[in-house]
């Protein structure tokens, strides 16, 4: 296999210095010991993470986020892991369609989404609460759920199953001891990245959240539209450093080209 | 138009009745909170609105013919497209390289480096997009002074509350969606077509436009109508980067929706987005598989 020329690790360099530049920037402003917005040039402070604690707009925005991404998550992994079950072994009329409707959230774009919820929710009178919050999310993640559980049922050995059935093993048993433990990395990186995605969603829930339910991300951005100053960057730093977190777990649990191949059929 | 997302069909094929318990749930689960309320959307853009009397429940064409004469929203739309279709251009020249670059990479660097292009796709965009706005700051801006001492120009170029910033803030935020359909692509090539060329003559221009090029063009193209689909519905980029003047359609329809509250309006400018965009991707996409129709197979 023939190597890199030098033009090409210039251009190389440049792209990688583009991609991080934004987000560096985010991350060194953030330790700034001066009162407004600077690079860290005398030295680095810590006292715009301390501030964070003084606003508990956004430590309960930050808990909101929280609770919404796990449990939404977990809730569109139940809906999830029958339909994937039932998509990767089961041929039948409308399969195709069934699919598709089940990846439209994928293709809707998320201001549409958030203008449909807000217009339902307002008349069946839930709108700005938690619960309808958390149905918006469960079908707004459900495509990564599926998408990850449906490659695990798909490429799993199915003679494995024969041979639990064969034993006398019902469908209760075969599933718990069988089946799940077989598709589990799929469903628990299913359950990564539809976390992510729900801990990053702002387009969509930025139309729902209510002053107590407002999101980080939503947060956030109004915070934003008002005014930039390192807090909000040192809050933004906070954010960077818990996905980078996640981002290793996931690339170690499953590998990350593999988790975000369900991205790059976006949109088609 | 998900007919593209493959789904193997399973090896012992039951053929027959779909297996309703499994599917219910979800199938319920996607009509009441989906079909539902995009219907009831629909609806609401043919309701009338006024300032003193809200919303009334009547189907009249008032919000579309708004939209179709008031030269207010032909141009907010042509910059939504025109946004969108730059912001993809961008990350295709710079996207499609990036990733043949990295194919060619050795085992580490492989790695770190597609972690480190394709990891923001997964950090808040608000956080991304904030980033940018302290890059193009005000009258000082890191971006204006680097490319100032550097010579490039010589006044400060205006990022903040232009197109140009939007589009290079977008680019940047679109741009592993394109590495990664690329790369995609790159994975069904046989690295030694390259050398086959290489031993019958061909220089390095010759490879690229006869042999690289047409190989990964489908996921440079397929990369594209993602791009461009995500840039034209975008929203916390242009809000935050553009400002209330540079309205784009998802900024506008959320201005409608919740400061001036003229719902029908702001629903009828996002079911516009909608179609727009579901015929854009729908008949590029036909267009790609005919096109290409052998590298699907």
């Amino acid at each position: 296999m023939s190597r890199n020329g030098p033009l090409a690790l210039v251009f190389h360099t440049l792209f990688v210095v583009f991609m991080a530049a934004p987000i560096v920037v985010v991350c060194l402003v953030a330790f700034t010991p001066e009162g407004y917005l600077s690079l860290p040039v005398n030295g680095f402070s810590l006292r715009w993470f301390r501030a964070i604690a003084r606003y508990p707009e956004f430590v309960n925005a930050f808990w909101v986020s929280l609770w919404l991404g796990a449990v939404s998550s977990l809730i569109a992994l139940l809906f999830a892991v029958p339909a994937a079950l039932g998509i990767a072994r089961h041929q039948f009329r409308g399969r195709e369609a069934l699919s598709a409707l089940f990846l439209s959230p994928l293709m809707i774009p998320h201001v549409v989404l958030g203008i449909a919820f807000l217009r339902f929710f307002t008349q069946i009178g839930v709108s700005g609460t938690f619960p309808a919050l958390l149905v918006a999310h469960v079908v707004v993640v459900f495509p990564f759920a599926l998408r990850l559980t449906l490659a695990a049922a798909t490429g799993m050995d199915r003679s494995i199953e024969m041979a639990a059935v064969s034993l006398g093993a019902d469908n209760w048993t075969l599933f718990r001891r069988v089946t799940l433990p077989l598709i589990l990395p799929g469903v628990v990186s299913g359950w990564a990245l539809a976390f992510i995605q729900s801990f990053d969603e702002v387009t969509m829930t930025v139309f729902l959240a209510a002053p107590g339910t407002e999101t980080l991300p939503v947060r956030m951005f109004l915070y934003i539209q008002d005014n930039i100053d390192p807090l909000v960057t040192s809050v933004s730093a906070s954010v960077i450093a818990i996905t980078m977190l996640a981002l290793i777990v996931l690339d170690r649990l499953y590998g990350l080209d593999r988790v975000l191949a369900g991205h790059s059929d976006r949109g088609r | 138009m998900t007919a593209a997302v493959a789904i193997p069909a399973p090896a012992a094929a039951a053929r027959g009745r779909a297996p309703w318990p499994l599917l219910v749930p979800a199938l319920a689960l996607f009509v009441a909170v989906v079909i539902i309320p995009l219907v009831l959307t629909v609806l609401l853009s043919f309701h009338d609105w006024g300032q003193y009397k809200g919303i009334e429940p009547v189907l009249i064409l008032k919000n579309w013919q708004e939209i179709w004469s008031d030269s207010y929203f032909h141009e907010m739309f042509a910059r939504t497209f025109r946004i969108a279709a730059l912001a993809t251009l961008i990350t295709a020249v710079f996207g499609a390289p990036e990733a043949y670059i990295l194919n060619r990479m050795r085992a580490p660097w492989k790695g770190i480096f597609l972690l480190v292009i394709l990891g923001p796709l997964l950090i808040s965009v608000v956080a991304r997009t904030l980033g940018w706005a302290l890059l193009f700051g005000g009258q000082n801006g890191i971006v204006n002074k680097g490319l100032m001492s550097a010579g490039v120009i010589s006044s400060p170029i205006p990022f903040m509350f232009t197109e140009t910033g939007v589009v290079i803030a977008l680019a940047h935020v679109m741009m592993p969606f394109m590495v990664l359909s690329v790369w995609a692509a790159l994975q069904r090539v046989d690295p030694q077509i390259e050398n086959a060329a290489v031993s019958l003559g061909a220089g390095p221009l010759t490879i690229t436009r006869r042999i690289i090029l047409p190989q990964i063009m489908p996921g440079v193209l397929s990369g594209a109508i993602i791009v461009f689909s995500l840039s034209a519905s975008a929203f916390a980029t242009p809000a935050i980067i553009g400002g209330r003047r540079l309205k784009v359609a998802a900024t506008l329809a959320y201005d409608e929706f919740l400061n001036t509250l003229n719902w029908p309006l702001g629903a009828a400018v996002a079911v516009l987005l909608l179609l727009a965009l579901v015929l854009i991707v729908v008949s590029s996409n036909a267009l790609i598989e005919r096109r290409y129709a052998e590298v699907f197979r």
